[in-house]
């Protein structure tokens, strides 16, 4: 494939990333369903935001590797039809949150809509293992015979490692400005008592 | 070499959907650090 293949290290690692992130919208929203805690509806806002920021990486990176190696940007195979759905059902959570003002109803609507977009998170990881599908078959934990050469595997967990350090540095700060928000929201309302 | 532009492309827009969202998010709470000083003078006047 030759130095095509570097990109695998960013798009895989950012994709990884993007599911650790909605993993953690998923487990924030269905926190907020039982709890109702404004914490847990600011991580799961948090987790989307950064996790749809991954998925865009992925979605570009992804044609710019196959434009060369395909001879096609794009294909709608199951693999890249439903990762594309991914990104679109993260900018609905993030539109519907837009649409709503009341601060609990737009917590307990969003976290109910996020509850149910996770469910593509699951269809898009075994999509190449289900369906037949343009895009490349697994090489992480793809069964016998997949697996990465070992310098290649160094460079790939470097990568993601970073990507991980990334992605917690970016939820962290996303935290902290839904936290800032939910403090003007306050001295809102306290302000107009006054 | 070839597709080194390819690469190139994929790094260059990669890391630069990152940093332009790490500066919405900086401009972001700026924007509400602002507005929590402005309504806390607000409100420190009004009492």
């Amino acid at each position: 494939m030759g130095i095509i293949q570097k990109i695998f290290y960013l798009h895989v690692s950012s994709a990884l990333s993007s599911f650790v992130a909605f993993a953690v919208c998923f487990y924030a929203n269905l926190r907020y369903v039982f709890t109702r805690q404004a914490k847990s509806d600011w991580l799961g806002v948090s987790a989307a935001e950064v996790g749809l920021a991954f998925i865009f990486v992925v979605l570009i990176t992804g044609p710019i590797w196959a434009h060369p190696v395909w001879g096609i940007w794009w294909t709608w195979s199951p693999r890249l039809t439903l990762t594309f759905v991914l990104g679109l059902l993260y900018v609905s959570y993030l539109l519907l949150r837009s649409m709503i003002e009341e601060p609990d109803k737009r917590a307990l609507f969003s976290a109910i809509f996020g509850i149910f977009a996770f469910l593509d998170v699951p269809l898009v990881y075994f999509s190449i293992r289900w369906w037949r599908d343009q895009h490349p078959t697994p090489v992480i934990m793809g069964g016998p015979g997949s697996g990465l050469e070992p310098r290649m595997r160094v460079s790939y967990l470097l990568m993601w490692g970073a990507l991980t350090g990334l992605l917690i540095l970016l939820m962290h700060a996303r935290y902290k400005l839904e936290a800032l928000r939910a403090s003007v929201e306050e001295l809102r309302r306290e302000a107009e008592v006054q | 070499m070839k597709n080194l532009d390819s690469v190139l492309a994929a790094y260059l827009a990669g890391w630069a959907i990152f940093f332009v969202y790490y500066v919405s998010v900086a401009q972001r709470m700026s924007t509400l650090r602002e507005e929590v000083e402005r309504l806390k003078s607000l409100l420190t006047k009004g009492k």
